[in-house]
């Protein structure tokens, strides 16, 4: 195809976009668009099951025997989510095999906010709240983005999330309700996932790289400042509510914006996490891998005893 | 080793539906996909039926060949009830 | 004065069925609350997200039915006593769960082949406590067959796979089978409490289950490649709750929130 035969087929792509007309796997597409999508659908798989492991640390120690089954029922619906997320990416012509070879050699990114660590049961409450009040800020828009296979991955994932973020609430609630000793380890909860929450939200628009053109595509519809802010006007009222402090001196109404106006993120630590140097990114990249390959074996019996299966009925058929 | 191999979903929302897309999987085979299915697909009391298919047994229509495909049906506007034109008087039809 | 005397024996009397029924419940459901915490374990590090996901639904098939059990428990005991009471607060001895299902997850042959093994009596247990008197039990069984017959389906897939897959899965299984064959015989040990409800007609008689147990058992391995271990001692204790050592460390787990912060609700 020639430079200009391209320029056409790009044009009549962005128009169709525009337009609202969903791309679909066999569609010609531009190389730009298959590869930005591959990198974000598998960032996101990739966040899915890399987040289990946080919370999946509490399973075995979930106070109540209801608390047990739904945080269960939650950490397994998040490898469902990366389920879906990698089917999506499959549809663009990369494996799944080959998206984890990109995560365990740690070239492939995922969300920093699983590299702290949970360190004590109310973390189970935060990250509920907290980290998917703001997955589900991030990923609603997502139900309407230009790829088919992305959008309805999202539909599925936004409907089965809408117990997650209400059973963490549920779980802050009781403590902040509870004895003083719980009361605190709701505050001191609160207290740490507060800033990496509104981090998970990504850079300020001055340095994020991507927000054009992925404006364009539909894989963004807010920029990350505009996120941020509905994601703090939402959750300071609740926390007020439970009689919960969030932990920031700077936190003002202001009456003009009718926005809360707040502190300075830390945007040295974001990087400092981004870069590998999180408490806990070695420990959450080793879990996966080891998973991994210590299925190895269990997925090649799987293989072979399918073909010797496959033979078996071939010659029988002879 | 070899990977397990694509899998596409169809699931019965319940009797009277049929089935529908819903997503696919991977699997070392047929009897392991729809147990896969089963528990990824349905956890909801999403379906009361699946089937399911090996991604690479699927043959689809090419996008390059929708012109050809699918407008030619556009202008047969007579196959629509609409195209005829009946006297408001005649009811049930 | 006679109406008092025999009135207090009634009283003396439903308090012992009660009690013989909560230990039974607890032979049952202990089993489900332990395994159901070791599959547990493994959500997130499972082979691939496909079996993760397969065995977290087992798991809480298992605590949904430890609920129900424990629930019934609760109400029989009386007072305040929650479903939590019984799966968080007691003593080690006090947990009457076979040694079958506390064993560790060593690696995932030993998870299918403790889930199969367990998987085979307990659908042949469920079969029979549907038709238990108490109509409570026999509810929780008519509900928890059908999930149980799911797992049985899995575990046998799995123990066919593994058995007939690789040499190395087929290694492995085989060790697996091997090392928790010694478990299997406890399965069919009747305790006091077992042989009280059997006699109220509450309870399954589960020695008269270990022929046809061995026979099933006996069938899937022969049609996976595996052998039967041949094995004259069986290990017992659990179900006088005289546990492995593993048992410990998996109540650290599990009773560890209840422990550091007594009586507080979550």
């Amino acid at each position: 195809m020639s430079d200009k035969e391209i320029k056409n087929l790009e044009e009549i792509f962005e128009q169709r976009i525009a337009r609202d007309e969903k791309i679909e796997p066999k569609d010609w597409m531009p190389e730009k668009y298959r590869k930005t999508h591959i990198r974000q659908i598998s960032q996101h798989a990739h966040s899915e099951i890399i987040g289990m492991l946080p919370e999946g640390n509490w399973i075995t120690r979930a106070p109540s025997l209801r608390r047990k089954v739904a945080l269960l029922a939650k950490v397994q619906d998040e490898a469902g989510h990366g389920l879906y997320l990698y089917s999506a990416c499959e549809t663009l012509g990369i494996s799944r095999e080959e998206l984890y070879e990109q995560l365990h050699s740690g070239k492939a990114k995922y969300s920093s906010i699983f590299n702290y660590p949970t360190i004590t049961w109310a973390d189970m409450g935060a990250i509920g709240w907290l980290v998917d009040g703001a997955a589900i800020i991030n990923q609603v828009p997502l139900c309407s983005t230009s790829y088919g296979p992305y959008a309805r991955a999202m539909v599925r994932v936004c409907k089965e999330e809408s117990f997650h973020q209400r059973q963490g609430f549920e779980i802050m609630m009781k403590l902040a309700q509870g004895a003083p000793e719980q009361k605190e380890l709701a505050q001191d909860a609160l207290n740490r996932w507060w800033w990496p929450s509104l981090m998970m939200l990504g850079p300020t628009d001055a340095e994020s790289v991507h927000t054009e053109q992925s404006m364009k595509w539909k894989l963004k519809r807010k920029t990350n400042d505009e996120l941020r802010q509905q994601f703090i006007d939402q959750t300071v009222p609740q926390a007020e509510l439970i009689g919960l402090t969030i932990p920031d001196p700077d936190l003002k109404w202001n009456e003009e914006r009718q926005s809360y106006d707040f502190g300075e993120i830390d945007w040295d630590e974001f990087w400092q996490v981004v870069k590998g140097h999180g408490p806990c990114n070695k420990e959450r990249l080793d879990a996966r891998v080891n998973a991994w390959e210590e299925g190895t074996w269990v997925r090649d019996a799987a293989v072979a005893y399918a073909e010797k299966q496959e033979e078996k009925k071939l010659k029988q058929a002879i | 080793m070899k990977n397990w191999p694509l899998w596409e979903i169809f699931v019965r929302s319940k009797n009277g539906l049929e089935h529908r897309h819903f997503g696919s999987l991977h699997a070392a085979d047929a009897e392991m996909a729809l147990e896969n299915a089963r528990d990824v697909y349905t956890r909801r009391s999403e379906g009361v039926s699946i089937w399911v298919v090996e991604s690479k047994n699927i043959t689809a229509s090419n996008p390059e060949h929708n012109g050809e495909l699918f407008e030619p049906a556009h202008d047969k506007v007579y196959r629509h009830p609409t195209f005829y034109e009946l006297p408001d008087e005649v009811k049930h039809m | 004065m006679s109406t008092i005397e025999s009135s207090s024996r009634m009283k003396t009397n439903t308090t012992d069925i009660s009690e013989v029924l909560i230990q039974y419940i607890y032979g049952i459901a202990d089993n489900a609350l332990i395994l159901g915490q070791r599959l547990s374990e493994l959500c997130g590090h499972g082979p691939n997200l496909e079996t993760d996901i397969a065995g977290t639904n087992i798991a809480l098939d298992l605590l949904g039915q430890t609920r129900g059990y424990y629930q019934y428990a609760a109400q029989l005991k009386g007072g305040d006593t929650t479903e939590d009471d019984i799966a968080y607060l007691r003593t080690e001895r006090e947990y009457k769960n076979v040694l079958l299902v506390e064993q560790p997850n060593k690696h995932f042959g030993y998870v299918i082949a403790r889930q199969f093994l367990y998987d085979m009596f307990h659908v042949m247990l469920l079969e029979k406590l549907q038709n238990s008197q108490d109509p409570t039990l026999a509810a929780i069984a008519k509900k928890g067959i059908k999930e149980v017959r799911y797992h049985q389906r899995f575990s046998s897939d799995w123990i066919k796979r593994l058995g007939d897959g690789t040499p190395e899965s087929h290694e492995k299984i085989q060790e697996a089978i091997n090392t928790l064959w010694t478990y299997t015989d406890e399965l069919f040990h009747m305790t006091e409490a077992d042989k009280k409800a059997v006699d109220m007609g509450v309870g399954v008689d589960a020695s008269a289950l270990k022929g046809e147990y061995y026979t099933r058992v006996r069938e899937l391995l022969d049609a996976s490649t595996l052998e039967v271990p041949e094995m004259k001692w069986f290990q017992k204790g659990g179900k006088q709750g005289i546990h492995t050592e593993h048992m410990g460390y998996l109540l650290a787990d599990l009773q560890y929130m209840q422990r550091t912060y007594p009586g507080m609700k979550w």
